[in-house]
């Protein structure tokens, strides 16, 4: 079990490495970004210029500007964004992250609730007419760009009928971080949480309900039948167990895939300025520094997510175990 | 490959009918068919599909013909059109004492003159539907097919040979995954369309807007995803005994490769590339939505919704109506594809009917 953790970690420390460098390699060259100029601003002299590349090794050999830039990043901390002047880039990673991680928790746990809602109501009533009826509503939901879904509900909420009762509780487009007021933060977070978490009940609905009637014809838990047991026992201590065990290995990958920049279009469709709205913003105006920086941070949360759930995987499950 | 057996209903007409059913053996393609045939959901969803291609494929003809648009894609400030038998502006001017702003005409339901209104650029909505599906349907199947081609083809490879081959493919690929799937979709589109005379690819240079270039990065981003099923399908074929009397009979490593373990695993294929389809579908109008997809002048369903989230609150419908179709093709494509993994599951016959 050890190995297999030092295994993972220094496989976690590899992936970053190669990711860095990938990033690195796509956007240092790019056409028409000169950093130095983009640092110095405009109608600088070439003296100016000539310093700026000095002190940012701008004119070194490319492997030593990506070690500089990754001291910079993970010692120093003190990065310097090329588009916006003088802006430290991890404080403003740091800065942005609350906002995407209350998005995705908020999300995160309306989707689990409901999802796991829907999989049981749906495997529990199959031959009725409502076992189709969730699923298709499930369909729906993995079906709909998750934008357009935000689009619709900023057309409906901040529309034409954001002066009526239904909806004038919802405040304009953005985030107010909880300190600063919680009924806020809350009323506008509540939306976002609801469209984003659609797309995945709707996929984890039907992840769980599969898995349930899978298991339902498994041996062990028609001997837990024939032993007596009442039928919402079996459930939910044999095949919900069972069950949840796919349901948290995908729930793993994809809220590492969310934090890690997967909520970009969220955020973006409804203002939030958390993580992925930075790199958003970096990406448009070729902010190398910044992309680098929010990238890392993406990127660590993915294979974080991914090596837990691989070690809570091989955890539960004592067949999946390396020997 | 096996064959199941299967009871037929005896012929009437035999003399000796009544007295030894005829047993028919029928391969499992065959038998998967019909259980296809006899799924009217997948089937409806199969045919909405195909209607939804046909109908944005025709989408010159709608605007030729029916709309009377002779540059569908450019744009048409000045333009006029008809609109309950009077003359009007398509972008008109606002209200107002200043006659400030300008907002383009609201559906008119009229097939010949603008049916879904105008967008900020005084384009019939309805036609950039059309050829907004054209193009997304165009990147989604074929990113699908070459992703799926190309993760089979790997996922052959590195299963069959194994060992170092398989290990440094895989890790390639692990490491591909890693990277989140839209950021690098983003990167590397944003990247290449940072070359405003166009993409040098060897001698070559695409321009920019060439539909094959956000169709090779969706590929791209999901090849990893693709392989990882065909790769444990393609371990678990290998060790059949069928693959061993082959090697036995001096089989050739691409007859082996090609004759005995790709058809083996093409359902697991097949039954991917709907969903594929479908999840290229998703991502392309993400990225086109966020300007680093399908680039002007071409549109596509996410371009049109990105468009028009200016008009969002004036003219919803230029946002709604691509919206409402990629949910509909994708939901076919979903549907379809469950009715075609239910269709090859081994297991069907001893599943609990439900």
């Amino acid at each position: 079990m050890l190995t297999f953790i030092v295994r993972r970690t220094l496989w976690t420390v590899l992936i970053m490495f190669v990711i860095t460098v990938v990033v690195f390699i796509i956007f240092f060259k790019t056409p028409g970004v000169d950093p130095a100029r983009a640092i110095a601003g405009r109608n600088s002299s070439p003296q100016i210029l000539a310093e700026i590349r000095a002190q940012f090794g701008l004119n070194r050999p490319l492997p030593i500007q990506y070690l500089l830039m990754m001291k910079s990043l993970f010692i120093n901390r003190n990065l310097v964004s090329y588009s916006n002047q003088g802006v430290l880039v991890v404080p403003e990673v740091g800065a942005a992250a609350p906002a995407t991680l209350s998005l995705v928790f908020g999300a995160a746990i309306i989707w689990v609730i409901v999802a796991i809602a829907m999989g049981m109501a749906a495997a529990l009533l199959r031959g009725t007419v409502l076992d189709p009826l969730l699923m298709i509503i499930a369909l729906i939901g993995f079906s709909t760009p998750p934008f357009w879904a935000g689009t619709v509900a900023n057309l409906i909420s901040q529309g034409g009928l954001h002066n009526t009762p239904l909806f004038s509780w919802v405040p304009p487009l953005g985030y107010t971080s909880f300190t600063t007021s919680p009924s806020l933060w809350f009323r506008g977070l509540l939306i976002p949480w609801l469209t984003l978490s659609f797309l995945y009940i709707g996929f984890y609905a039907r992840v769980l309900r599969a898995n349930l009637i899978e298991i339902q014809n498994e041996d062990f838990v028609r001997t837990a039948r024939a032993k007596g047991l009442r039928e919402r026992r079996v459930l939910i201590r044999h095949t919900l167990r069972n069950s949840l065990v796919t349901f948290v290995s995908l729930f793993g990958l994809d809220f590492g895939a969310l934090v890690g920049g997967g909520a970009i279009l969220t955020e973006v469709v409804f203002g939030i300025h958390g993580v992925g709205f930075l790199t958003y913003q970096a990406l448009t105006s070729l902010d190398l520094p910044t992309i680098m920086a929010t990238v890392v941070f993406g990127a660590f949360f993915i294979v974080l997510a991914n090596a837990v759930v691989d070690v809570g995987y091989a955890w539960l499950d004592p067949r999946v175990r390396p020997n | 490959m096996a064959t199941l057996l299967e009871q037929v209903e005896p012929d009437a007409g035999q003399p000796d009918a009544g007295l030894q059913p005829e047993i028919v053996g029928r391969n499992p393609w065959a038998l998967a068919a019909r259980r296809l045939r006899r799924n009217r959901i997948a089937l409806a969803a199969l045919i909405l599909f195909l209607l939804i291609v046909v109908i944005s494929f025709l989408a010159p003809v709608y605007a030729h013909d029916v709309a009377h648009i002779s540059n569908p894609l450019g744009p048409n400030l000045n333009g006029t059109t008809v609109v309950g038998g009077k003359v009007v502006p398509v972008m008109q001017q606002g209200t107002g004492g200043l006659h400030l702003g300008e907002t383009p005409i609201g559906p008119t339901w009229d097939l010949h003159h603008y049916f879904l209104g105008a967008d900020d650029l005084g384009r019939d909505v309805a036609s950039l539907l059309l050829y907004g599906g054209r193009s997304s349907l165009q990147i989604g199947i074929s990113s699908a097919i070459i992703c799926c081609g190309v993760a089979t083809l790997l996922a052959l490879i590195a299963g069959f040979f194994g060992g170092i081959v398989d290990a440094i493919i895989s890790r390639i690929m692990d490491i591909i995954w890693a990277f989140p799937v839209y950021l690098l979709a983003i990167c590397i589109a944003t990247e290449l369309l940072t070359h405003s005379n166009g993409i040098p690819i060897g001698p070559l240079k695409v321009s920019a807007d060439n539909l094959w270039v956000p169709t090779f990065i969706i590929a791209f981003a999901y090849v990893s995803y693709v392989y990882r099923p065909i790769r444990g399908q393609v371990l678990s074929v290998v060790r059949k005994e069928f693959v061993e009397a082959a090697i036995a009979q001096g089989a050739s490593n691409l007859r082996l490769m090609f004759s005995e373990i790709l058809p083996n695993v093409v359902s697991t294929v097949i039954v991917l590339l709907p969903l594929m389809i479908a999840t290229n579908i998703l991502t392309e109008s993400a990225l086109s939505f966020l300007s680093v997809g399908v680039q002007p002048p071409n549109v596509s369903w996410g371009v049109i919704i990105g468009d028009g989230e200016d008009l969002l609150y004036t003219r919803p419908w230029v946002s709604l109506a691509p919206g409402i179709m990629i949910v509909l093709t994708v939901l076919a494509l979903n549907v379809f594809g469950d009715g075609i993994r239910d269709a090859l599951d081994p297991r069907a016959k001893l599943r609990v009917d439900g």
